[in-house]
């Protein structure tokens, strides 16, 4: 396999970011994933945070020599072959429809599938976390059917519960606290994304592998 | 234990902020003005990572049930401790139901509080300070309100100075804007013709995406006074300007962004993330704040001017170096302090 080109370039002046060019695919993410793993090792390094096809590290400006950093990273870069592959196996039970999911029949009409078509497809599917962003534990995914990618909702909710499994485009993704939402909700999860007393906090990490199973589905 | 009387409009317990979370999209959040915090836990012999209360808009109150000393740092809030006016940046000695009461600020945006001790909360993920966008850490993960109680950590007792009742003694504030007295411009020296104040000049390091936007856009950039919108806030400060046009370009893929980064969004108007920002993005970034000019721009006021001075890494590190020397020089002006009254509480005890 040839190993994608990279660039790596300052943000600021205490962080570094190795991005290799559009478009994104899961190949680069694995090199993504085991670049970061490597450099949470590092001693002058301080965050470590992936993002699409890039990751970026932070460090103490005073103490670590950037140019050094940099050569580091593209070492890394070219040797992530042999790491292990990141990421564990996760699965979130979902009550689909009903209360727990008031867009399922949107999304359904939309694919021109019944609302139990959709949650098959959708609980058939198997999901990889790229990245987190958005709020604390939100874990932005990739594998979403064809079928089931649908617009956001014209209105944003104000308020989507915690837990609340949706549709966004070409993703899905489950809110991890309360907020404003405009993604289309097609069901509920009891399990917590996000508890800051747990370690790790987040339930969802990037490179996990995600699937959904079917705790319910309601009319 | 501190009783809040007044909360104001917006005080919630900061420290240093948490690090080691960002992938895991937890801001790092902590102390907008790091360096008045880092000055208070000084001034009341306090570790770096102890907590205070940042102050936005006043007036607030504060009761304090035992004798303790605080420091109050940042900008100038008007303060009185049991009806007399006190200085900021320095330690004062407070008797037990001493009332501090804050008016508010005249200028800059937020003061600090530390108190002897440290703010006592629960730390979540290694730090105390308050996430209002994710309601974790601080008190119960929220601003202060009327009444509510603080927790003082245990002082540490063992240096003369930070005593309840050794006298109060002062430090030096940091300098603004010393760097750009330089180089201003010779028709922005001396008086604004309105009487305003100048937008305040932060140092500005070019970003990833920064040969993206139009040559006017980048000349506009660096040579606009930008207003602080009403709109700013922990998680960014929302600027009103020229609207910065992007040549024909590719959409981004997300990546991560940080306190300092000076993204612009389709509209135009570019935000400088602060403390409590996401941690990803996907709008081009234009610039940087460097690390040594953030807390400046977090004492620029709501509807206030700033503007950008593009620099470089070399000067962005002299710049950060510049501040941990005033730092020491604080260390060393207080352990001064701390012998000469040691030396005075000896001669007499001797006599």
């Amino acid at each position: 396999m040839s190993i994608s080109p990279v660039r790596i370039y300052p943000l600021g002046d205490e962080a570094l970011v190795c991005e290799s060019p559009p478009p994104a695919t899961l190949d680069v993410q694995h090199r993504v994933w085991a670049v970061a793993a490597l450099a949470r090792d590092w001693p002058p390094v301080r965050e470590v945070v992936p993002g699409m096809n890039n990751l970026t590290i932070t460090f103490d400006p005073l103490s670590a020599d950037p140019d050094a950093l940099a050569a580091q990273l593209a070492h890394a870069w070219q040797h992530a072959d042999d790491a292990p592959i990141a990421g564990r196996d996760v699965d979130v039970p979902v009550e689909y429809g009903g209360a727990f999911g008031p867009d399922l029949e949107a999304v359904a009409a939309h694919a021109k599938l019944t609302p139990q078509q959709v949650v098959e497809r959708h609980a058939a599917g198997r999901y990889i976390v790229f990245f987190d962003g958005f709020q604390p534990g939100f874990a932005y995914m990739g594998g979403l059917d064809a079928s089931l990618h649908t617009p956001r909702r014209k209105e944003p909710r104000v308020a989507v519960p915690a837990g609340s499994v949706g549709i966004g485009g070409e993703q899905t993704g489950i809110y991890p606290a309360a907020s404003p939402g405009g993604w289309q909700l097609i069901g509920r999860t009891q399990l917590a994304l996000f508890d800051p007393s747990r370690q790790p906090p987040a339930l969802l990490l990037p490179g996990d592998r995600v699937r959904f199973t079917i705790a319910g589905v309601h009319a | 234990m501190i009783e809040v009387v007044r909360a104001g409009l917006l005080s919630t317990v900061q420290d240093l902020g948490r690090s080691g979370y960002r992938h895991l999209s937890v801001a790092s959040g902590g102390a907008l003005d790091a360096l008045a915090l880092e000055v208070g836990n000084r001034l009341v012999g306090n570790r770096p990572d102890a907590a205070g209360v940042e102050m936005t808009f006043g007036p607030i109150a504060l009761r304090f049930a035992r004798a303790t000393r605080i420091a109050i740092t940042g900008t100038d809030f008007g303060a009185t401790l049991a009806g007399k006016p006190v200085w900021s940046w320095w330690s004062l000695p407070v008797a037990a139901g001493d009332e501090l009461v804050l008016q508010g600020a005249k200028r800059g945006m937020r003061a600090y509080l530390c108190v002897a001790g440290g703010v006592d909360v629960l730390p979540v993920l290694g730090s105390r300070s308050t996430d209002l966008g994710a309601g974790f850490g601080g008190l119960a993960g929220r601003a202060l309100k009327d009444g509510d109680r603080l927790a003082v950590g245990v002082a540490a007792r063992e240096r003369a100075s930070f005593a309840p009742d050794a006298p109060a003694f002062g430090v030096k504030a940091p300098v603004w804007c010393s760097f750009a007295l330089v180089d201003e411009p010779p028709h922005r020296r001396g008086r604004h013709p309105e009487g305003l104040p100048w937008a305040v000049p932060v140092r500005v390091l070019r970003g990833p995406e920064y040969d993206h936007f139009t040559p006017d856009a980048q000349h506009a950039f660096w040579s606009d006074e930008w207003l602080v919108t009403p709109n700013s806030n922990r998680m960014g400060y929302r600027l009103s300007g020229t609207v910065l046009e992007r040549g024909p370009g590719t959409d981004l893929l997300s990546h991560a962004v940080l306190p300092g980064t000076v993204q612009v969004p389709p509209n135009g108007q570019p935000i400088v993330l602060m403390s409590d920002a996401q941690t990803t993005g996907g709008y081009p970034r234009i610039g940087s704040v460097i690390r040594a000019d953030l807390w400046k721009l977090a004492q620029v006021r709501l509807n206030g001017g700033v503007r950008f001075v593009e620099t470089t890494r070399a000067a962005a590190r002299a710049a950060l170096a510049e501040e941990h020397a005033y730092l020491r020089q604080i260390d060393a002006a207080i352990a001064m302090h701390d012998e000469r009254l040691a030396a005075r509480t000896r001669a007499a005890t001797a006599a």
